[in-house]
């Protein structure tokens, strides 16, 4: 196992690799004179040679890439022109309270959308499968952004239940039960088109398991019909749904930049479109890598769990 | 084609998504021309108007603009938009997976791996990212859309040419001299361009919603111009004032995606096959019994008794008997065989005795089952539970199929003690172990922690006898337990089972095809065919003078008892298909000696003494 996670670890150096070089390829397509595209045409002479400097614009394209990446592997992410502030404690901060959103909408996606499908599936076109069905087919066609509007109207304008946006309350909050009141809406509109998806797929490698023959042997061997369902059938679907979980976490990562924006959740996906509009590129650019490079170390966590589960699977 | 489309809309859903999607295109389609007021204009006076005010069905916005107007030409854009970015990454990502597939080697390698690298980001991220470069408009956002979704078309569209590549026509396009580009064009295109239609029309959706998402964010289409994104998201700042605002461009992104969402599973379903053979339903707990059933006492003694059973499969409108009337026994201590060829319904029958035939399609339609007293057909789940494993006991055919993959095999035995005996798991263990002692696995404590895939056939095998054996059972129903072995271990299996016989007094149902099996293990045989049985006596008396026709035939094939490898194949001709027996004798097709009288009607099962046949001609008399 411990020489499995070394080597997946080694095959992703190449991956993160891959992604400093298009981020950087796509911020090399900025038109015209990059300084000047950034700081606007208001920029002051000294300011457009100061970024042309700190970007190391004179020099030719693939050493610009080496001393960048060069930069950010010493934790130089450079400093944001718009924050005034180094780059790298900006996304730290920003994106723990991304991950704290995006990592408990992952949860409850995860639990609610498999055990949706084992439902779904053990009770396939029965009342509760159709229920399922239908809600999930509403769930994955309404857009996050919508939906997390129409919550706060419902939840926090109307019935007052929850607060209506941000991480914590301004006065006096700031403790544990202050930040779940804050959670409670903006991760569940996150994780809905996700449930839905999980919960398809769950349905669908529940049915496909269930009807192997070796849970006709747990059958025949006389164990209790739920333990066939949720303990063998499931056990062998996880194999099938854990990748799609992996895929999932990046949609819901990816997805919280809405719903950030909806509850003004202090994340990093609000300060990336904050950046986008302010054109401050090194926040953009240090952001996108950041969590790009999150994100593939997930998925070699996934492959892991999926080595651990699966036997059959030479580690 | 028409068959397709008949299939679409039979899903009700689908044809929801149709008709609702249908609606919105025609509404697009008119807006230039229908009278509406200029979409653009503000009129502060008129802010908030609530819908139904007059000249506003729908109100207005903060600046006083027409919201219907708006939203007509704000579906149009996110439309206009999302399709083209559609066919823009279609078209892009299949001509690179295209010419990567179809080159191959080196240039495919580098191609595909970038394509990975473009996927290792989370989505939304990339699109971000070009946006950020390229600045902020509805344009920008189109390309990054269609950006971010070329390497899911790239990815698809060469596995796909890849497959096409290898194939024959190619090569002959090659030998007959066509240019490279001919050959894409004219060979592999047309063959590949069903599948990029289908993954477009399946990712329209989303690139319709995630265009919608930019321009959310303001990164998308810039004032005055909206498309339903951007109308979304300035109406945010009056969320709590005028919800309507908000709500008019919502439901309708939510009813363009739902509807899309709605045709694509129905197409996906219209070409799946199996959803039409209703193959992806899954077995129930128990076999379903039909409410028409009524029990039949047992005609003879013994520890399990069948009487006149039948099992039917139901798939569509045709109805297959596979099994039809079967009354069978067994003593204690006895081993009965059930022979016949595949689908002659003698696996079906013994699956059938505790409800493990999968349901739908099978159906229990008539008979009954007594064992210690009692009818097992109908019987409430739990006290079927309570028997299966316990008193009477499985061993399938193949053991890598039949035993969970993932659990450790002591793991597997000891569940099956634990499910019917309240003991901890470490004397549960115990047990396994000592059961695969007695199965004779050599090295037991090291065996207990394999799964089933380290294991060889045999010593499979001989786990899923232990499986069978751990709660003593009275009975054993064993379904071609050694067909997936060689013949020596076949040998050690079969000499295992007498042991096991012999030294616990367990009555034994052998479901086998293979009568040298059956002369070494069994008492009395019973000989299947299309659903019935043909003959039933004895095993030396059967073997000696088999009286049916195709029971001679089956001995014939054996070359020598228990030795070398025998096939079925041996007699001419094919099984019937037991959805549309002729009257009459099912075999007749297949007899040398049948005669008119014989495809007539139904021939009992006639003879005494233990001793039936069903036939009009008998090899041999039985008196
Ligand atoms: S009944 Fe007639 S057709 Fe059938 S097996 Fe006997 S002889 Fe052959």
């Amino acid at each position: 196992m411990g020489s499995y996670i070394i080597k997946r670890l080694i095959s992703a150096i190449p991956v993160l690799l891959g992604i400093t070089i298009i981020v950087f390829l796509i911020m090399a397509m900025i038109p015209g004179d990059p300084a000047t595209a950034i700081l606007g045409s208001y920029a002051t002479p000294e300011n457009v040679a100061r970024l042309n400097r700190d970007l190391g614009l004179d020099a030719p394209l693939v050493k610009r890439y080496f001393i960048w990446l060069g930069n950010m592997l010493t934790g130089d992410f450079g400093r944001s022109y718009s924050l005034n502030r180094p780059v790298l404690d900006e996304i730290t901060e920003r994106f723990s309270a991304t991950l704290i959103l995006a990592g408990v909408s992952f949860v409850l996606c995860s639990i609610l959308g498999i055990l949706a499908g084992v439902v779904s599936a053990a009770r396939q076109y029965g009342w509760a499968d159709k229920l399922i069905t239908l809600t999930v087919l509403v769930g994955i066609s309404v857009p996050s952004f919508f939906l997390g509007m129409m919550m706060i109207l419902l939840f926090a304008v109307n019935l007052r239940w929850l607060p209506v946006s941000g991480m914590y309350a301004i006065y006096g909050g700031g403790d544990l039960p202050d930040l779940l009141r804050h959670l409670i809406m903006p991760s569940l509109a996150l994780s809905v088109v996700a449930t839905g998806v999980i919960a398809r797929l769950a349905r669908s490698a529940m049915l496909e398991v269930l009807r192997q023959d070796f849970i006709r042997t747990a059958r025949a061997k006389g164990v209790p019909e739920r333990r066939v369902i949720m303990g063998h059938a499931l056990r062998a679907a996880m194999v099938s749904i854990i990748p799609v979980l992996g895929i999932q976490a990046g949609f819901v990562l990816s997805g919280s930049v809405y719903i950030e924006i909806v509850f003004q959740w202090p994340g990093i996906g609000r300060m990336l479109v904050d950046a986008i509009l302010t054109r401050d590129i090194l926040l953009v650019q240090g952001g996108v890598v950041f969590v790009a490079a999150c994100y593939v170390i997930f998925n070699i966590i996934v492959d892991v769990a999926q080595g651990m589960l699966d036997p059959r699977i030479k580690t | 084609m028409t068959g397709f489309l008949k299939l679409l809309f039979r899903n009700r859903l689908a044809a929801m998504g149709a008709v609702i999607l249908g609606a919105i295109l025609l509404l697009v389609i008119l807006t230039p021309i229908l009278p509406l007021q200029n979409p653009d204009v503000t009129a502060t006076a008129d802010r908030f108007q609530r819908p139904l005010s007059p000249g506003h069905l729908l109100g207005t916005d903060h600046l006083g603009r027409d919201l219907l107007a708006r939203l007509l030409y704000g579906t149009r854009l996110s439309l206009i938009v999302g399709v083209a970015a559609a066919l823009i990454a279609g078209i892009i990502g299949s001509a690179i997976g295209i010419t990567a597939g179809y080159f191959g080697g080196r240039l495919d390698n580098i191609v595909m791996r970038g394509v990975d690298m473009l996927m290792a980001f989370p989505y939304i991220l990339l699109a971000l990212a070009i946006v950020a470069a390229l600045g902020p408009g509805l344009m920008n956002a189109l390309i990054a859309v269609a950006a971010v979704n070329i390497p899911f078309f790239a990815r698809n569209i060469r596995g796909i040419t890849v497959g096409l590549a290898g194939r024959e026509f190619i090569d002959a396009a090659k030998l007959s001299g066509m240019g490279h580009t001919r050959i894409i064009l004219t060979e592999l295109l047309p063959n590949v361009l069903p599948v990029i239609i289908i993954a477009m029309s399946t990712t329209v959706g989303w690139m319709i919603l995630e265009t919608a998402g930019l321009s959310f964010l303001g990164l998308g289409s810039q004032p005055p111009q909206a498309d339903l994104g951007s109308m979304l998201g300035e109406a945010r700042s009056s969320l709590i004032t005028s919800p309507y605002v908000s709500l008019v461009p919502g439901v309708m992104i939510f009813l363009i995606v739902m509807s899309i969402n709605l045709l694509g599973d129905g197409v996906r379903d219209a070409l799946d096959p199996r959803l039409r053979s209703g193959a992806l339903s899954r077995p129930l707990a128990t076999t379903l019994v039909s409410g028409a059933r009524r029990p039949v006492p047992p005609a003879r003694d013994g520890l399990l008794q069948i009487a006149d059973l039948r099992t039917q499969f139901h798939v569509g409108s045709r109805i297959y008997k596979a099994v039809d009337g079967v009354s069978l026994s067994v003593r204690p201590g006895e081993c009965l065989g059930i022979i016949g060829e595949s689908g002659s319904g003698k696996s079906v029958t013994a699956l059938s005795l505790m409800g493990l035939v999968a349901s739908p399609p099978g159906i229990i339609t008539g008979g009954s089952v007594w064992f210690d007293g009692r009818d097992m057909i109908g019987a409430p789940y739990e006290d079927l539970r309570r028997i299966r494993g316990d008193r009477v006991a499985y061993i399938f055919q193949d053991p890598l199929s039949t035993l969970h993959p993932l659990y450790r095999i002591g793991d597997q035995l000891a569940e099956a003690i634990q499910a019917h005996h309240k003991i901890g798991k470490a004397e549960a263990n115990e047990r396994a172990l000592q059961l695969l002692r007695d199965v004779r696995i050599p090295n037991p404590e090291s065996r207990v922690r394999n799964y089933p895939h380290e294991m060889s056939g045999g010593m499979r095998q001989r786990v899923g006898i232990a499986m069978a054996l751990v709660n003593d059972p009275a009975v054993i129903i064993a379904d071609e337990p050694t067909t997936a072995l060689d013949v020596t271990v076949q040998a050690q299996i079969l000499m295992l089972l007498e042991d096991l016989r012999r030294e616990r007094g367990l009555a034994i149902v052998f479901i086998t095809h293979d009568f040298g099996v059956v002369g070494q293990l069994c008492d009395r045989v019973a000989v299947m065919y299309a659903g019935r049985i043909v003959e039933e006596g004895p095993t030396a008396e059967v073997l000696a003078r088999p009286s049916h026709p195709y029971t001679k035939r089956l001995i014939a094939c054996v070359p020598e008892l228990g030795q070398g490898r025998r096939e079925m194949a041996a007699i001419a001709g094919l099984p019937p298909v037991v959805s549309d027996l002729p009257p009459g004798c099912a075999f007749a097709p297949r007899c040398d000696k049948a005669s008119d009288s014989c495809r007539k009607g139904d021939i009992a099962l006639s003879g005494s003494g233990g001793r039936a046949v069903r036939c009009l001609f008998p090899e041999e008399a039985l008196t």
